[in-house]
């Protein structure tokens, strides 16, 4: 049993929007240059009053609902004051009493076993805007400030602390991720679209929050690092205090930013201009809207395609990929279409840190899943036509001819069976001593011969037949 | 030369040659090409060619908006607040921003960075405030009319010391978009005029539902409150809440008022006496929500991207609070530090939530006795205007000069103030309170009252 205890507060931004949270400037500002995407809302201009964005709040509840959340009849907006060059007004437009959801689960797997993790809370708020320093924070003279992101509506989630592993903590963000894409509320692979703060404790000891973890990776490692550092200080003695570290991502380790002695105060009270939200009677519809959401998925897949549990697992824990095979099994034998999505297609894109998304389109899969169960290629070169259409592009049946990979005819596997039979007496008296090795030896030959081209299972068939005979 | 320009040139020449200090920025080009669009045809509008000046905490494209405060220095805003919109669409000649109290904390309009404005009555006199720029300006004849913001009797108050009709509209009638909050819950834009139907038809332009305000409520074009000119006073119940009058009040207010309504009663009208009986406890609930906003507020206030920048740049904290403590007048500072204190964590609910719930009973107060009276009457000011000076030392007394308006900004109705007799030279005003959009029931007790009166005078040259 770990005497680890961790607790997640995950923001995500909403990036699925159109618009902000509190103004009509969109929220498409990949690759823009710094402050063009401001207005003096967003810009916190003297005068400028927000407006809340009522997809965003839909978008709350979508996600509230997904998470098994009681959602709220009425809403309402805080002010959380503090001085900091990323917050255009001197506060952050947030909740604090009566979040939008609270009260929801989300279980995760668990080596052998599910978690149910509580969720404590979601609520809505804005994203600040971006700190550029020149070079590092500590050396730079200076610090820019990119506004685009001002505005940005995010969803924090907040859970009990109920996870007992850095593992877990990864697989409870991959898992949030996933559901938020099936509700395509938002993307995960946008730069910045993720944040956590962890508190971590070991039992009995002092818990300690961990801010700026930004990436998917980061969360494991961030966690690990601090895991280690609490227990050795808790080896040696010493006391773990209470207080708040910041993740640096490039060197791997948290470092004090303050004290519960430094607490911040943030003097939260209701925001005056945005007045009390009635959200009673939304409900309905919008559970009405949920899509499929992952586990029914998975389940489904199962039933309707006769796919394994973990098939059906890999492929639903990213819409995309459940999406890709679905459109590939309408063609295909699903189970076959399974083995070459999950395990193949999704092998490949893995050790290539690539997306589904930015994979051949499905159609081409059908083609090479085609040729496969017609027996013009094999195996072999069904995953070598994948892998050139990963790295290359191009046209499958292009490929197939260009790498040669179509399969040999039956009579010229003969051939070359005969062939190989004649020049290797030895191996075949080995065999007919009780080698069985022997076997797989003149198989290779075989394959050799024929440049790999050769139906395995075909070959097989043929020495069996031939040797049987002479 | 052509009959509005030539009357723009001559307000303009009246604000240039004046003593009053009633204006931070003069925009004469702006108001001579609207004037000369008028003269042309090209210009249409309700109010084509009226000259109207709006308080400098109202946001104006490409015009330096200060708020009365050195912080604010160089600020020249990128749009026009939603009100200043609405007056540009209906062809009003904006001759200027004028000066106010800084960020509008202030009974006297004597705490702006940029001078007091003197009284035109007594240039001895501070003009009240913190609309004191615009109440001024309207008096001196350097305008038609203006626009004032009301947080806790900042239109009604310059309104009664210059003698000229102020109005504090329902809270929600009027956008606060592009207005400089100091305290949002509570504050309006009002109109200020030197008589009832000015100002009603300044209130029909700028009010109205504004998409850009969460808190604004009503039709997109507003009511038609110049319908509501309407002389009649028979029908009419005036409630007289006696929690205004007496200790504190100056005896000629008091006569003053009390004249008012007896005037009334024989234009037909019915009076009788009323209870609000939490008033007592509005003007502390007023000032420690006020000051929590406000130091929220005003927390954008740090240089970095707009206003005062000066010295070296060194970190961010030293920067920003350097530039706080020399941009920020006191009256500001002590209101930010006294807010900040209240909304700290374990005053919280002993100070902002108690005031919330005394709004509360403050609301209720006035709900109860607009179930028996159409209107209320009370003192706008309990005196008329003090002198420059007299009070700035002593904020507690300043404060205290709020008692009869700040009820009003907490329940969130409409009040308009009108004058209604003199203490020696000096004007004095009654203000005529409604229930949630009664402005047509005040606008007519306000409009009856004057038809049949003799005190919208005009002070003497200055």
């Amino acid at each position: 049993m770990s005497d680890v205890i961790i607790g997640l507060e995950v923001h995500c931004q909403l990036n699925k929007l159109n618009s902000k949270l509190f103004c009509g400037c969109s929220t498409r500002q990949q690759g823009l240059e710094p402050n063009v995407m401001t207005c003096p809302v967003c810009l916190g201009l003297p005068g400028a009053l927000p407006v809340i964005n009522k997809k965003a709040v839909e978008y709350a509840i979508m996600v509230g609902l997904a998470l098994k959340c009681k959602v709220a009849e009425h809403t309402q907006f805080y002010r959380k004051n503090y001085y900091y060059p990323d917050l255009p007004r001197g506060f952050q437009i947030t909740q604090y009493d009566y979040p939008i959801a609270s009260e929801g689960v989300l279980t995760v797997d668990t080596d052998g076993e599910e978690r149910t993790v509580r969720i404590r809370r979601v609520h809505m708020e804005e994203d600040p805007g971006r700190l550029v320093h020149q070079g590092s924070i500590e050396t730079s003279k200076f610090v820019l400030v990119d506004y685009n992101r001002s505005g940005m509506p995010l969803i924090e989630v907040v859970t009990e602390p109920d996870l007992r592993s850095p593992k877990e903590a990864r697989r409870f963000i991959n898992k949030l991720r996933n559901i938020l894409e099936y509700l395509d509320v938002f993307d995960g692979s946008l730069e910045g679209a993720l944040r956590v703060d962890a508190n971590v404790s070991l039992k009995g000891g002092s818990r300690v929050e961990i801010k700026n973890i930004s990436s998917y990776k980061g969360v494991e490692r961030a966690l690990l690092f601090e895991i280690s550092r609490q227990h050795s200080m808790k080896r040696r003695g010493v006391k773990v205090i209470q207080e708040t570290r910041h993740y640096d991502d490039e060197r791997n380790c948290t470092i004090t930013l303050r004290t519960k002695e430094q607490a911040e105060e943030y003097r939260y009270y209701p925001e005056p201009d945005l007045v009390p939200l009635s959200v009673k009677g939304w409900e309905p519809r919008l559970r009405a809207s949920l899509p499929e959401l992952p586990d029914a998925k998975r389940e489904r897949f199962k039933v309707q395609y006769g796919v394994s549990d973990n098939h059906a697992r890999v492929m639903t824990a990213e819409i995309r990929v459940a999406n890709y095979y679905e459109r590939v099994a309408e063609k295909c034998e699903p189970r076959m279409a399974a083995t070459w999505v999950a395990d193949c297609l999704k092998g490949e894109l893995n050790y290539r840190d690539r997306d589904v998304k930015d994979a051949f389109p499905p159609g081409k899969m059908i083609y090479i899943l085609e040729q496969l169960k017609s027996g013009a290629i094999t195996d072999k070169g069904a995953v070598e036509v994948i892998r050139t259409l990963l790295d290359e592009d191009g046209d499958p049946k292009v490929i197939i001819l260009a790498k040669n990979l179509a399969k040999v005819e039956t009579n010229i596997t003969k051939v070359a069976v005969a062939q190989v039979l004649k020049e290797n007496e030895t191996a075949i008296r080995d065999l007919r001593a009780g080698k069985i090795q022997a076997f797989n030896f003149l198989v290779g030959k075989v394959m050799e011969k024929t440049s790999g081209r050769a139906d395995p299972t075909e070959v097989n068939l043929l020495l069996r037949e031939l040797l049987e005979c002479t | 030369m052509p009959l509005y320009e030539e009357s723009v040139h001559k307000t303009l020449d009246r604000i240039r040659r004046s003593k009053l200090n009633a204006f931070i920025t003069i925009t004469g080009e702006d108001a001579i090409r609207t004037a000369r669009g008028v003269d042309d045809g090209a210009v249409k509008g309700r109010l084509a060619g009226m000259t109207v000046a709006v308080k400098d905490c109202i946001t104006t494209r490409d015009v330096p908006t200060t708020c009365g405060s050195k912080i604010l220095s160089g600020y020249v805003p990128p749009f026009d607040a939603e009100v200043v919109a609405r007056l540009k669409k209906e062809g009003a000649a904006i001759v200027g921003k004028t000066n106010m109290d800084e960020f509008a904390m202030g009974t006297t309009t004597e705490s702006s960075y940029y001078g007091p404005t003197k009284n035109p009555w007594d240039l001895t006199r501070v003009p009240g405030g913190s609309s004191g720029g615009s109440g001024a300006a309207v008096a001196g004849l350097e305008c038609r009319m203006a626009l004032g913001t009301d947080t806790g009797g900042s239109v009604r108050c310059p309104a009664s010391f210059c003698g000229v009709v102020g109005i504090k509209p329902t809270y929600g009638l009027v956008s606060r978009y592009g207005v400089i909050a100091y305290a949002n819950s509570l504050e309006q834009v009002g109109p200020m005029a030197r008589n009832v139907s000015d100002a009603a038809l300044l209130l029909d332009v700028i009010s109205g539902h504004d998409p850009k305000d969460s808190t604004s409520v009503g039709e997109a074009d507003g009511a038609h409150y110049t319908d509501h000119l309407v002389e009649n006073a028979r029908g009419l119940t005036i409630g007289v809440p006696k929690e205004y009058f007496g200790e504190g009040t100056d005896k000629r207010v008091e006569d003053a008022v009390w004249n008012a309504i007896m005037k009334l009663n024989k234009l037909g009208a019915d009076y009788r006496e009323v209870s609000l009986p939490h008033t007592k406890y509005a003007l502390s609930a007023y000032y420690i929500i006020a000051m929590c906003e406000a130091s929220s507020n005003l927390a954008r206030f740090d240089g970095l991207r707009y206003g005062l920048r000066t010295g070296k740049d060194e970190n961010w904290h030293t920067t920003f609070s350097r530039i706080r403590a020399e941009g920020f007048g006191e009256e500001v500072k002590r209101r930010i530090m006294l807010g900040t204190y209240a909304l700290s964590e374990g005053y919280y609910g002993k100070y902002y939530l108690k005031a919330l719930k005394v709004r509360t009973l403050i609301k209720r107060d006035f709900e109860r006795a607009f179930k028996d009276v159409d209107v209320l009457a009370a003192p706008t000011m309990p005196f008329p205007a003090f002198r420059l000076g007299e009070r700035m030392d002593d904020p507690l007394s300043m404060y205290m000069a709020d008692v009869d308006t700040v009820p009003v900004n907490l329940a969130g109705v409409p009040s308009v103030s009108v004058p209604c007799g003199f203490a020696g030279k000096l004007p004095v005003g009654v203000q005529f309170i409604g229930g949630f959009f009664d402005e047509p029931k005040i606008i007519r007790t306000a409009y009856t009252f004057e038809l049949n009166t003799d005190f919208q005078k005009l002070p003497g040259e200055f």
